[in-house]
């Protein structure tokens, strides 16, 4: 099926959702799942543009998306888990300590 | 009819990652999340890329959001839902509009080339999406493939070194 404007339009619309969350929540988590859902839009858009050039190339660099992914997810939910030992909250407004 | 089913999965997957960011609780949140990695698995698979959507449910889906929905688990957040907009929700708003009317203005006064490679429809379905993935993976791509392999053994030790009781 040749709709390669709606897979893109679908993206952009994914892509806006999660950088709202990402400006607007103040849990790290969620914060941290509206990084996920944008990265995931932007996997959309490789895909769909891939399969309209008949070139894999975009697959592939969706692959490796998802493995930075996996490791960023690994190694923020340990910062979120190590500033929660320490601060007894995730609230973004407390993580302040580098603000000048 | 397959129109149909794309508008059907693309209202999910818009009503679910809205649920993402207006969701008090962070589980809930997590649970839409997942819902809307299920949508994009579905668009993968309608895009003839089958092995994509496999790693999409498996690795994103499967592992991540089991990361997370442990680690939310983990730490038990009180749900205090007095403070949890501020002013910036006006602003955040307005960033996230203008960046979808920013997006939609180009993607519709830009030409996408016409196909260029040698992967056509036929021929993937032909010889098989996850057979030409590994092929360029183990050929074209493998350095970068390599490189991923050190990244992944950095965030294991960053993990450990994280997790420990004293920093």
């Amino acid at each position: 099926m040749e709709n390669l404007n709606g897979y893109l339009i679908v993206s952009a619309i994914l892509f806006s959702i999660g950088t709202i969350g990402v400006l607007t929540r103040k849990n790290a988590i969620v914060i941290f799942m509206c990084i996920e859902l944008m990265l995931n839009a932007v996997n959309l858009t490789f895909v769909a543009l891939s399969r309209h050039l008949g070139n894999l190339d975009g697959q592939i660099f969706v692959f490796f998306i998802m493995t930075v992914a996996a490791a960023e997810a690994a190694v923020g939910l340990a910062l979120i888990i190590a500033f929660f030992n320490n601060k007894e909250t995730i609230d973004v407004d407390d993580i302040n300590l580098m603000k000048w | 009819m397959e129109t149909l089913f794309f508008l059907i999965i693309t209202l999910v997957a818009i009503v679910s990652a809205i649920l993402v960011i207006t969701c008090k609780n962070p589980i809930n949140s997590a649970l839409s999340l997942i819902m809307t990695f299920f949508c994009l698995a579905t668009y993968y698979v309608m895009l003839d890329a089958p092995f994509m959507a496999a790693v999409q449910v498996m690795v994103y889906a499967g592992a991540i959001m089991v990361l997370m929905v442990f680690t939310i688990m983990l730490l038990n957040i009180r749900v205090d839902a007095s403070k949890k907009h501020s002013h910036k929700l006006f602003l955040g708003s307005i960033i996230g509009f203008f960046t979808f009317f920013n997006i939609a203005f180009v993607l519709f006064k830009s030409h996408v080339a016409m196909p260029t490679g040698p992967y056509s429809v036929d021929m993937i379905k032909q010889i098989g999406h996850t057979e030409l993935i590994g092929k360029e993976i183990f050929t074209n791509f493998l350095l970068p493939f390599e490189i991923t392999s050190i990244l992944l053994l950095v965030a294991i030790v960053g993990a450990v070194i994280l997790a420990k009781k004293k920093i």
